[in-house]
C-alpha cells in the first residue's frame, strides 16, 4: 500500500506530531509525505530525512501557506489518483483538512486511531475515550487522522527520501487567513513534554493560577495545562485546555490542582504514566486514576511544595 | 440569510458511558439522552445571528430515531423558526449525514451552516468539514467568534497555538468550539410555542442518499482500567514518592 501523510509545519520546521502519523503510515505500507506551504523547501529537506520515507511531494504556493482546507484539499485529493491511503496527525489542522479530502474521495474518515490492527481493520476512542472501538472500513481509499500520543514518533534523521515537486492546484477564493493570535511559549509544549501540571477553576482568577501554578511548573520544568473551567473563566488561554475537546496529553507526569477529574478532562490526560492529584475534596473523581493523591487546600499545599522542590 | 442547524442527539455529557457486556457497543438503553452540546452552542449562535438581524430564519435539521423529535423541540423552543427530521434506525455515519445535509442546503439555500464541531458520542470531528467538501464551501472549524459583513464571515478558531482568524466567502459552514456562547435555557412559554412550530419528516430515500455504513465495528471495548493509588499525608512525603520517580532532584 502507498500512502501519503500530510506534513504539519510551523516557522520552517516540521512538527512533532507528523512524526506520530509517519509512524502509522509505516505500519500500513510505503510512506510518502506531502509538504505544501510558502518557501518550504527548508522544510522539505527535513521531511526527506525522516527515517523510513520514499517520496516528498513538495507544493510549493502562498495559497498553501496558512493551510487553508479549501486550497489544500483539491491538492491531496489530486495525489491520492496514485496513493491508497492519506493520513494526518489529529491537531487543529489535520482535522480541518481530512475530513474534506474524504468527502472529496467519498469515503470515511476514520479518527484519532489509536492501532492499525490491519490494512482495513483500526481501533479508536469514542465517547471521551470510555469506549475504544475496533473498526474496519469496505472503503477503496483510507482516510485517517493519527493520534499523537498513541504512535511513537519516527526519528527524524536516516531517511532519504527524493523530493519531488507538484504542481500548485492555485487558490480556490473561497477564504483567506486574516491574522494570528498565537501565544509565546515560554515552557515546553503540552503535546510533546515530560511533565505537566495542570490547574483547574479553583485558581480563582488569571493572576491568582500564573502565581500558584507556574513557579511549580518551572521548578518541574513542567508545561502548563488547565481543565475546560479553568479556559472558560480566563484564567488562561484556550491552548492550554487539556481534553476530550482539548489537548490529548500523555507524560510521565500529569499534577492536576483543583481540578475534579470530569470525563472530559480525563478523557485528554487518563493515559500518562504517573498521576498525581492536589485536591481539598477527598471524593474528587481525579483520586479515582491517581497514583498519587494528597488531599489538602492547594493555597497552602502547592506553595510549599514548590519551594520545598 | 436563513441559517440551516443541524443537532444530533446524544448521550448526556453528565452520564459516565458504560460499555456492553458483549463488546457490541456503549449501552443507551434508559440512559439520559440530550442535545450534543456543541449544537446546542450552534443553535445559540443562530439565534443571536437572528436578533441582530443578520438571519432571517432558522431551520434545525436533525438525522436519527423518532425520538430526536425532542432534540428538535429543544432547538425549536430556544427559537429555531422551523425542524426537518430525517428519520433513521440505522447509525448513520458523518460522510452520510454531510450528503442528507448537503440536499436539505441545496433546498434551503441557507447563508450559513452551523454545526458543532463534534459529537461526544462517536467524537468523529468531521460532519461540517465534509458537508463543506461537499459542496464546494468555505469552512470555519472549532469557531470562537463570528461576524457576518455583507457576503463575507470571519471566523476565529480555536487551534493548537491559540486562536487564528479566516475571511470565508458565504455561504459557508460553521463548525462551533466550547467558547462560542453560552447556550440559553428555552424559558417555560417558549417550550409551550414550540410545540406547535413545524416539524417536517422524511426519509433518507427521499434525499436519494444511500445511508449504508461503510465502517463495520467489530467490538467495542473498555479502555485498560487506572486503579487509584496512594494517598500522601503531607508534601514531604509527596516529594519523597517524586523523588523515587525520579522527577524530582
Ligand atoms: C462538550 C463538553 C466538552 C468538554 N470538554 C472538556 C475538556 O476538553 N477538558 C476539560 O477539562 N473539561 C471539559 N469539559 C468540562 C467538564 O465537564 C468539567 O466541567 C470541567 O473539566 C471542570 O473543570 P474543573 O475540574 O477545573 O472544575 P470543578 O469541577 O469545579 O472542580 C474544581 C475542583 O477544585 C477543588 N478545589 C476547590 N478549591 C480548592 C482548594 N482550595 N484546594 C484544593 N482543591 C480545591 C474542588 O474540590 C473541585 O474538585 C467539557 C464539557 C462539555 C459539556
Amino acid at each position: 500500500m502507498k500512502t501519503l501523510v500530510w506534513v504539519e509545519h510551523e516557522g520552517g520546521a516540521l512538527k512533532d506530531a507528523t512524526l506520530s502519523a509517519v509512524t502509522a503510515a509505516a505500519k500500513l505500507g510505503e510512506v510518502h509525505l506531502l509538504v505544501a506551504g510558502a518557501n518550504i523547501s527548508g522544510v522539505a529537506a527535513e521531511a526527506a530525512q525522516v527515517a523510513g520515507v520514499g517520496k516528498v511531494h513538495v507544493a510549493d504556493d502562498a495559497a498553501y501557506e496558512h493551510a487553508l482546507p479549501e486550497n489544500i484539499a483539491p491538492l491531496i485529493v489530486g495525489l491520492m489518483g496514485h496513493h491508497d491511503a492519506f493520513l494526518a496527525p489529529a491537531t487543529s489542522n489535520g482535522k480541518n483538512i481530512a475530513p474534506r479530502v474524504a468527502a472529496l474521495l467519498d469515503v470515511v474518515q476514520i479518527s484519532d486511531i489509536l492501532s492499525v490492527e490491519s490494512a482495513d481493520t483500526f481501533t479508536r476512542p469514542t465517547y471521551a475515550g470510555n469506549a475504544i472501538a475496533t473498526v474496519k472500513t469496505s472503503d477503496p481509499k483510507l482516510v485517517i487522522t493519527v493520534r499523537g500520543t498513541a504512535f511513537e514518533k519516527a526519528a527524524k534523521e536516516g531517511g532519504a527520501g527524493t523530493v519531488e515537486a507538484v504542481s500548485s492546484t492555485g487558490d480556490k477564493a473561497l477564504s483567506s487567513f486574516i491574522g494570528a493570535e498565537i501565544a509565546k511559549l515560554e515552557r515546553p509544549e503540552l503535546t510533546s513534554a515530560k511533565v505537566i501540571v495542570s490547574g483547574g477553576r479553583a485558581l480563582k482568577d488569571g493572576p491568582t493560577f500564573e502565581s500558584t501554578i507556574f513557579p511549580l511548573a518551572d521548578k518541574l520544568g513542567a508545561a502548563v495545562g488547565a481543565s475546560r473551567a479553568a479556559v472558560d473563566a480566563g484564567y488562561v488561554p484556550n491552548d492550554y485546555q487539556v481534553g476530550q475537546t482539548g489537548k490529548i496529553v500523555a507524560p510521565e507526569v500529569y499534577v492536576a490542582v483543583g481540578i475534579s477529574g470530569a470525563i472530559q478532562h480525563l478523557a485528554g490526560m487518563k493515559d500518562s504514566k504517573t498521576i498525581i492529584a492536589i485536591n481539598k475534596d477527598e471524593d474528587a473523581p481525579i483520586f479515582q486514576v491517581a497514583d498519587i493523591g494528597l488531599v489538602g487546600d492547594l493555597f497552602k499545599v502547592v506553595p510549599e511544595f514548590t519551594e520545598k522542590l | 440569510m436563513k441559517l440551516l442547524v443541524p443537532v444530533k442527539r446524544v448521550i448526556d455529557y453528565n452520564v459516565k458511558p458504560r460499555v456492553k457486556a458483549d463488546g457490541t457497543g456503549v449501552d443507551l438503553a434508559n440512559v439520559k439522552m440530550s442535545m450534543n452540546p456543541f449544537d446546542e452552542i450552534a443553535v445559540e449562535e443562530a439565534i443571536r445571528l437572528k436578533e441582530k438581524g443578520v438571519a432571517s430564519e432558522i431551520i434545525a435539521v436533525s438525522v436519527g430515531p423518532a425520538k430526536a423529535q425532542e432534540t428538535l423541540r429543544t432547538a425549536l423552543a430556544m427559537g429555531a423558526d422551523r425542524a426537518i427530521l430525517i428519520e433513521t434506525d440505522t447509525e448513520v455515519e458523518p460522510l452520510a449525514v454531510a450528503k442528507l445535509l448537503a440536499k436539505i442546503a441545496e433546498e434551503e439555500m441557507p447563508g450559513i451552516v452551523i454545526l458543532g464541531k463534534q459529537a461526544i458520542d462517536d467524537d468523529s470531528n468531521q460532519t461540517g468539514q465534509m458537508l463543506a467538501a461537499l459542496l464546494d464551501w468555505a469552512q470555519g472549524t472549532f469557531a470562537s467568534k463570528v461576524e457576518v459583513s455583507g457576503n463575507m464571515i470571519a471566523v476565529t478558531r480555536e487551534v493548537d497555538g491559540g486562536l487564528e482568524t479566516v475571511s470565508l466567502k458565504l455561504p459557508a459552514i460553521v463548525t462551533t468550539d466550547l467558547r462560542l456562547n453560552e447556550p440559553r435555557y428555552a424559558s417555560l412559554p417558549n417550550i409551550m410555542k414550540a410545540k406547535s412550530k413545524p416539524l417536517a419528516q422524511k426519509k433518507p430515500e427521499d434525499y436519494g442518499v444511500d445511508i449504508t455504513p461503510r465502517l463495520t465495528t467489530l467490538k467495542v471495548e473498555e479502555p485498560p482500567k487506572r486503579v487509584a493509588g496512594i494517598k500522601v499525608a503531607d508534601v514531604d512525603e509527596l516529594i519523597t514518592k517524586l523523588k523515587a520517580l525520579g522527577v524530582a532532584a
